[in-house]
């Protein structure tokens, strides 16, 4: 086999599943932001939802990841498409579905995405040396917990207030008035 | 393992498209779907932080990603309640057209 003038990395296991996750979650956003039609778009979000999951799972946060799939894919793509049916009629429209200001937007979106890559390219990150995580999965949720009913015990009781206010109000504003 | 600038430039990337598409997009459902694509971003960015960090049995950064999970749920809940509301009385759900406070 002939030596090539350049040494090609070869990915890892778990480098390779991170190239395939990040290309598929990559795709289905660009594709939510840029599909005409909104269904389409929501199914896509529902896709690029499901990666970030991956993106858990291969951070070995797998409680996130169940989180994320149940909340996100479970319920908020569920509450989006039911959104999307009930003001139908509309959303295939002849229209555009993009304002005046797209072109001036989209520079500026790919002008943030390289200054914040270039940035995160410079910057030494202080990244520990050993990457090992103390403990299995199963003593990392109950540490979670227990933060939650401990540490966190105000913030968690203020979400859950903020949970009820916002669905009580949700359902005072979207009910029929007659 | 995988470089933390890896996870971070994706999350940058899935940022800037929910940026666009929060700005660009007229219909309120679309502009609402790329506001939880920045929030995810940003979520992944907080995960990414606690796993590369210096000090991982320190839960905070996790914890919060789920205080942001249940903060981004109450926000699509009353955000589309709105558009709901609004296309009962309006019939529409371009942002353009919904001018009744422009003087």
């Amino acid at each position: 086999m002939p030596e090539l003038p350049v040494e090609i990395p070869i990915p890892t296991p778990h480098q390779a599943v991170f190239i395939m996750v990040a290309v598929a979650t990559g795709v289905a956003s660009l594709l939510v932001v840029t599909n005409r039609n909104l269904f389409y778009s929501a199914l896509c979000l529902v896709g690029a939802l499901f990666g970030v999951a991956g993106v858990y799972v291969l951070l070995e946060a797998e409680f996130l990841a169940i989180t994320q799939v149940l909340v996100y894919v479970g319920a908020i793509a569920t509450l989006i498409t039911f959104a999307i049916m009930l003001t139908r009629g509309i959303m295939f429209g002849v229209t555009s579905p993009n304002n005046r200001h797209m072109f001036a937007v989209m520079a500026m979106a790919l002008l943030v995405f390289l200054l914040v890559a270039g940035v995160v390219d410079r910057v030494p990150w202080a990244v520990a040396e050993d990457l090992t995580l103390s403990g299995d999965g199963k003593s990392m949720i109950v540490d979670l917990g227990w933060e939650f009913v401990t540490t966190y015990a105000l913030p968690l009781e203020l979400i859950g207030l903020l949970l009820l206010i916002a669905l009580v109000g949700a359902v005072m504003l979207a009910r029929d008035d007659e | 393992m995988v470089p933390l600038q890896a996870y971070l430039t994706l999350a940058a990337f899935i940022f800037s498209c929910g940026l666009y598409g929060a700005l660009a997009r007229r219909n309120a459902i679309a502009m609402l779907m790329a506001v939880e694509l920045m929030l995810n971003a940003v979520n992944i960015n907080l995960v990414a932080f606690w796993r590369y960090g210096p000090n991982r049995d320190d839960l905070a950064g996790q914890t919060f990603a789920i205080f942001v999970i249940a903060v981004a749920a109450a926000e699509v809940a009353v955000g589309l309640a709105l558009v709901i509301a609004i296309y009962r009385s309006r019939k529409t759900v371009y942002l353009d057209e919904i001018d009744l406070l422009q003087g």
